[in-house]
């Protein structure tokens, strides 16, 4: 496919990737060339050794950045991504490693000390732990935070929340309250494969049991269930009005009302009445 | 400032103290809220601990839960000093995953406002550096500059810092040309007055030059062993700019220079940012020079929304229109990460994308993690007043650092 993006340009990658491969033998778990990256990944073990192979034997001198990836479907669910650039040739490529969350990845600090804060981001943010760090602190969240927020399966808002108490004359944290529940919008269109099923739908296949990923709709059946989370509901409750009484004080059905409006085809008594 | 005994060394039957002391989180030269720990010996620094994270907005998770023309506007809030410079990776990172094609002009555009966008960062980090050392007037004459760029920033785009201009494919809009001969002018005319104006009072300053020569040498070898780049490296001597060796957009067309220092001290990064300014106005000159006419976007409607009053005849336009400002563009899966020459240094993004309208993952690689890092090696041994000085130098930004 020709290139028609104006992306930074690169030294060509014709034959890199086969040179790396045979460079790393074994070390190697496998390798690609997509949207002109060259991807290696390595085995867990061996990544201080490839990466130094790579350092020391084919001029990757900078290591500019780490990144972790979380996959939860995946049995080793994390991806550390190290980006690599080469001054002299001009180059970039990324190498990277999976890894459990008890499956400590080899540090790399022993070649590139700016790794240290890198890794300590990672650790942060995914809980992947690197073995021989000897600086593993937290390093963006707050202190004595808990729990790794980068994870996809930690709530975009968080559990606790902070601000001054003006009582207790300091921060105080709490757990978070919304006043609208975080909306997530499905963009997935009906007819291009959404997995769940519509409302209403009656061509659906029938569901064999209580879908329980299937996200229920919201739906307003009384006024005070507005929807949009239980600080709006409580205000709205105040409005409400008591519900009609279902007979009137002497026994009678209510009756009905009387119409508001005169009909063509209405042939009662009372006909010039409504003008 | 809290201060605590620690266990120290004995000389002789003197037992010394070191004492550690808080520079921050809310400290002048501390350029936004940065916490360093410093172990002091007398005035000489013996360690320093930057706690960053202060300012740490989760912009990545945030991007996650954003379709990717949702996500532009946190680029903006990184590095709230040099925005276009930040939206510059993005934008040409998910051009790569799409290989899309940009129209010439918008590639102009682009490289002349993120050239206007350096000389913005480089006036309000030269001056401050300068302020920090302890020199008034300068700050206040660059500035002068630096509303200058901001006020051509609000004309393009309608908003002074976060402009959110450049968009997949192109730019959002294009520009009168009478901001066009506005620049051109302000090229000739203010721009190298008070630049040069100020930059006399500080160059060759006898007390400017002492707070700056010499402090904080970084050897070529540390530079690349701690992922330096932009201005950082190129004052350790490597000339290593990824406009010239990696040019994107229309960089390969231009004529420049890349200033190297000699000895890679705080004096030699900020002379190299000093001469960077003056590229910078000669790529500006040359892209108007020779910026040709034409559409500002790619025409791919898939990804560019149209026009509004295209929209307001044409039913397919409308349709584009709504479905591009709703549900997005799909870009297609993989793996890619763009790094372009902010004016910090090296900002990358590596983007995932896993076929949705939303990034699966968009790590963001902020020049101050790397810089900021090397804090420790380069104070060690200086006074504590050259502390401000290194961190003048080093030009950082906590938008972006701490994300």
């Amino acid at each position: 496919m020709p290139v028609l993006h104006s992306a930074p340009k690169i030294a060509s990658n014709e034959g890199v990737l086969d040179a790396l491969v045979a460079a790393l033998g074994s070390k190697v778990v496998s390798a690609k060339e997509e949207h002109g990256e060259i991807v290696l990944t390595i085995a867990r073990d061996e990544i201080e050794n490839a990466l130094r192979i790579l350092r020391d034997d084919h001029e990757y001198q900078q290591m500019m950045e780490m990144a972790g990836v979380d996959y939860p479907s995946r049995p080793e669910r994390f991806e550390v991504v190290y980006m690599l650039l080469s001054v002299t040739k001009n180059h970039r490529i990324m190498a990277k490693v999976t890894a459990a969350e008890h499956t400590p990845v080899p540090t790399i600090t022993t070649l590139w000390p700016n790794a240290g804060w890198l890794e300590r981001e990672v650790f942060d943010m995914y809980g992947v732990i690197f073995a021989g760090n000897k600086d593993l602190r937290r390093i963006l969240t707050d202190y004595g935070f808990e729990g790794h927020p980068f994870r996809k399966d930690f709530p975009l808002t968080g559990y606790h929340e902070l601000r001054y108490s003006e009582e207790d004359k300091r921060v105080v944290y709490e757990p978070v309250k919304l006043a609208q529940d975080l909306r997530q919008f499905d963009f997935m269109s009906p007819w291009e494969g959404a997995d769940y099923i519509l409302p209403g739908d009656e061509k659906a296949p029938e569901q064999p049991a209580p879908a329980a990923a299937a996200p229920t709709p919201k739906a307003t059946e009384k006024p005070a269930d507005t929807g949009a989370g239980d600080k709006a509901n409580e205000k709205a409750a105040d409005k409400e009005s008591a519900p009609a009484p279902a007979k009137t004080e002497d026994g009678k059905a209510p009756e009905a009302p009387k119409e508001t409006e005169s009909r063509p085809d209405d042939t009662r008594s009372d006909k010039g009445d409504a003008k | 400032m809290s201060m605590q005994l620690e266990q120290s060394p004995t000389t002789g039957d003197e037992v010394i103290t070191n004492y550690t002391i808080n520079f921050g989180p809310q400290h002048p030269a501390a350029h936004g809220v940065l916490r360093m720990v410093m172990e002091l010996d007398g005035e000489i620094i013996e360690r320093i601990d930057p706690h960053v994270g202060l300012l740490h907005r989760g912009t990545e998770k945030l991007i996650e839960h954003k379709t990717y023309l949702q996500a532009l506007p946190y680029f903006d809030r990184l590095d709230y000093c040099s925005p276009l410079g930040m939206e510059h990776s993005y934008v040409l990172a998910i051009e790569k995953l799409l290989n899309l094609e940009v129209p010439l002009r918008a590639q102009y555009l682009r490289v002349l406002f993120a050239e206007l966008t350096r000389i913005c960062n480089h006036m309000m980090n030269m001056g401050s550096h300068i302020m920090d050392i302890g020199a008034m007037t300068p700050n206040l004459w660059l500035f002068e500059i630096r509303e200058d760029c901001l006020n051509f920033f609000e004309r393009a785009s309608g908003a002074r810092m976060h402009s959110a201009w450049y968009r997949p494919g192109g730019v959002h809009q294009d520009v009168p040309l009478k901001l066009l001969t506005d620049i051109a002018d302000w090229l000739d005319t203010r721009l190298p007055e008070l630049f040069e104006d100020a930059l006399s009072l500080v160059a060759d300053n006898r007390i400017f030059k002492q707070r700056n020569v010499d402090i904080a040498t970084v050897s070529k070898e540390d530079a690349l062993a701690w992922g330096f780049s932009g201005p950082m490296i190129r004052g350790s001597g490597i000339a290593w700019d990824i406009r010239k060796a990696q040019p994107y957009d229309v960089y390969d067309r231009m004529d420049f220079e890349v200033p190297v220092g000699t000895s890679g001290d705080c004096y030699d990064r900020f002379m190299c940012r000093a001469e960077e300014v003056r590229q910078s106005a000669r790529i500006m000159k040359q892209c108007l020079r020779e910026m040709p006419e034409g559409p500002v976007a790619s025409t791919d409607r898939k990804v560019v929304p149209p026009k509004r009053a295209e929209m307001k005849s044409s039913m397919e336009s409308l349709i584009h229109h709504f479905k591009l400002y709703t549900e997005g563009f799909h870009v297609p899966a993989g793996e890619v990460y763009v790094a372009t020459e902010s004016p910090k240094g090296e900002f990358g993004v590596y983007l995932v994308s896993d076929g949705s309208n939303k990034p699966y993952r968009c790590k963001i690689r902020p020049t101050a993690f790397s810089h900021l890092q090397a804090m420790d090696f380069m104070s060690k041994g200086h006074m504590l007043p050259d502390a401000t000085a290194i961190l003048g130098a080093m030009d950082i930004v906590f938008g972006e650092c701490d994300r």
